[in-house]
């Protein structure tokens, strides 16, 4: 109850559009309510007013999800190399740049070893701050050698999604980061080796197409985004109506795409749940 | 600049020649073909001819799917419908006789006329589409027949009953299919290879392009509308994609490119079907006698080695 009553008395101190003309990152873009950063953290960045499900970075998602210091991260050395000398309005290497910088990432996946609930698994944990969490090369790497990683020491791969797609900038290179990793969850489960997918906001395009769906369980957070194609293309090229819940993960379950919607504050303990079953045999 | 495409394929070759045992037994084949593709090359193509060539691979009269399958196929029965939905009209599937053994086809299916587009969709393929392909997959594997797939499409259908019906899904279910498969496969871009729903059907053995096909991570309108908040720099945004077929080659995305008549595949029906159906029966020679386990490991293993990056040893790989 306390909480609630300082969230309103924060909301009366409305501090406004930031100058770039955004909401700041702590408003609920569902209820208005504004947040300090520790007070987002302790509830695991849901808003405690009205449950909207703010982004996570891959690290903190890790922190959430995995025993504590459990994870070992891999593969971290792993950049891209601006194959194709991509250049639109900015050349790709800044756009890069600007977005290690940013997230102190090397790529949009941090991959590792780690427990969560005790059970040993795989970590493969995508970062939507990282160029909208886009799969080119580093990402795909990433992913196969996740799959081989859990493969070889015997444990399940669990994956948290959160993409807007195939990244342009390395052109059809990114395309072939599909079935790329297709190959992977292929050779993960030839091996007997389970994948538990955590869809969060937003998955679309490429990595829904590819290693994302493919898992032996595949569950998203409320509200997340989950589409082939964004409500935004499929307006313009369609003039088509879309239903108001068009592609969120609500829709998804209902049409049959999803085997639950957990909330962010129940995940740790669902996924321990699943994991143990897939231990059990 | 010539310069480099023939560094860039001539490290393709001595790659070729140092790992044999990747390519199978059929490598010297494989290695003549890359010879005579770097004996052709010339000049890098410039934006202009970049944009030439997609105008080329969307060109109204050029041959589509059935086009081909009528010409290289002395037989052709049609498998319609995903046994759950519909039978979706942008993807065909079918049994077919080529060079005197039955093959599974499968193509996305543009139309000529007004009707035939409407009907087809554009050749933009519904969740059902490609759970028909799926049935045609499975059914090649049950019985033992070569799959042979005909990539030609803008992109899966970007509509509300499509997300609905799982798009997303459906093309990665189709992919995974084909991941298994044990019997050989050949895919040819052979006009448009739209991203996701061009890879639904493309995860092969060897993967064909026809000289003025595209193949690409996402249309250059769309990636013009993106990155330069502008669809009309599409030529643009085609030339930082590099779309093409000889970029493709040097990317070691495709394994080959298939010549078109002078002047384009549109020019000539009967000419394009016959230099298909020639690098169809080459590929598919590679391809024969090969166990079904070794093929399916070796297509998982062409795929897992696509990608450019670079990795700089962190302290907990390096050796303490």
């Amino acid at each position: 109850m306390a909480e609630r009553i300082d969230v309103s008395i924060e909301h009366r101190h409305d501090p406004g559009p930031e100058a770039n003309g955004k909401p700041p990152a702590n408003t609920c873009p569902s209820c208005g309510s504004h947040y300090r950063d520790d007070e987002l953290d302790r509830t695991l960045r849901v808003c405690p007013q009205c449950g909207h499900h703010f982004p996570v970075h891959a690290r903190a998602r890790i922190g959430q999800l995995a025993d504590e210091g459990s994870f070992t991260e891999e593969a971290s050395g792993l950049r891209s190399k601006d194959p194709l000398d991509f250049f639109d309005l900015r050349p790709y290497t800044e756009r890069i740049a600007e977005a290690e910088l940013a997230t102190g990432l090397g790529d949009a996946m941090v991959i590792g070893s780690g427990a969560i609930g005790g059970y040993d698994c795989e970590l493969a944990v995508m970062d939507f701050g990282f160029m909208g969490g886009s799969m080119g090369s580093v990402v795909g790497e990433k992913f196969a050698r996740a799959c081989e990683s859990a493969a070889e020491r015997g444990v399940p791969l669990v994956t948290v999604t959160a993409s807007g797609g195939a990244r342009m900038q390395e052109g059809i290179l990114s395309l072939m980061q599909l079935p790329k990793t297709v190959c992977a969850v292929a050779d993960l489960h030839d091996a007997g080796r389970p994948m538990v997918t955590v869809m969060a906001h937003p998955t679309t395009a490429g990595v829904l197409a590819s290693f994302a769906t493919l898992g032996d369980m595949t569950v998203a957070e409320p509200g997340a985004l989950l589409a082939f194609t964004g409500p935004r293309v499929v307006q313009q090229t369609t003039r088509e109506k879309l239903p108001d819940d068009f592609g969120l993960a609500e829709s998804n379950y209902r049409f049959g795409h999803l085997d639950a919607i957990v909330p962010r504050l129940e995940l740790r303990a669902y996924v321990t749940r699943v994991l143990m079953l897939f231990d059990g045999r | 600049m010539a310069a480099e495409d023939e560094i860039r394929l001539r490290e393709r070759l001595s790659k070729l020649r140092s790992l044999p045992l990747l390519r199978g037994a059929r490598i010297s084949g494989e290695l003549s073909k890359l010879q005579r593709q770097l004996d052709r090359i010339g000049a890098p193509l410039d934006e202009d001819e970049i944009w030439r060539s997609v105008k080329l691979a969307r060109h109204e009269e050029r041959p589509y799917a059935l086009d081909y399958i009528d010409r290289i196929c002395d037989d052709f029965v049609e498998i319609h419908g995903d046994r759950a939905r519909a039978d979706d009209l942008a993807l065909v599937a079918g049994l077919a006789r080529f060079e005197g053994r039955t093959v599974i086809v499968i193509g996305q299916q543009k139309g000529r006329d007004i009707a035939e587009r409407t009907r087809r969709n554009f050749g933009m393929a519904y969740p059902e589409g490609y759970r028909k392909a799926m049935r045609a997959m499975t059914l090649a594997e049950r019985h033992g027949f070569p799959l042979l797939t005909f990539v030609d499409t803008p992109g899966a259908y970007p509509g509300v009953a499509a997300e609905q019906h799982g798009q997303g899904g459906a093309i990665a279910a189709s992919q995974a299919i084909m991941a298994r498969l044990s019997v050989p496969i050949v895919s040819t871009i052979i006009g448009e290879g739209g991203s996701g729903g061009a890879i639904a059907i493309a995860l092969a053995d060897r993967v064909l392009m026809q000289e003025n096909a595209l193949y690409s991570v996402i249309s250059p309108e769309g990636c013009a509308a993106i990155l330069w908040r502008d669809a009309n720099e599409a030529p643009k945004a085609a030339a930082a994609l590099r779309p093409d077929a000889r970029h493709c080659l040097e990317l070691g995305v495709i394994d080959g490119i298939v010549e078109e008549p002078p002047g384009g595949a549109h020019t000539d029906h009967e000419a394009s079907a016959r230099l298909l159906a020639r690098a169809l029966s080459a590929a598919l020679g590679d391809l024969e006698g090969i166990p079904g386990d070794q093929l399916r490991r070796r297509r998982r293993e062409r795929f897992r080695r696509i990608g450019v990056f670079t990795e700089a040893l962190t302290p907990s790989a390096a050796p303490s």
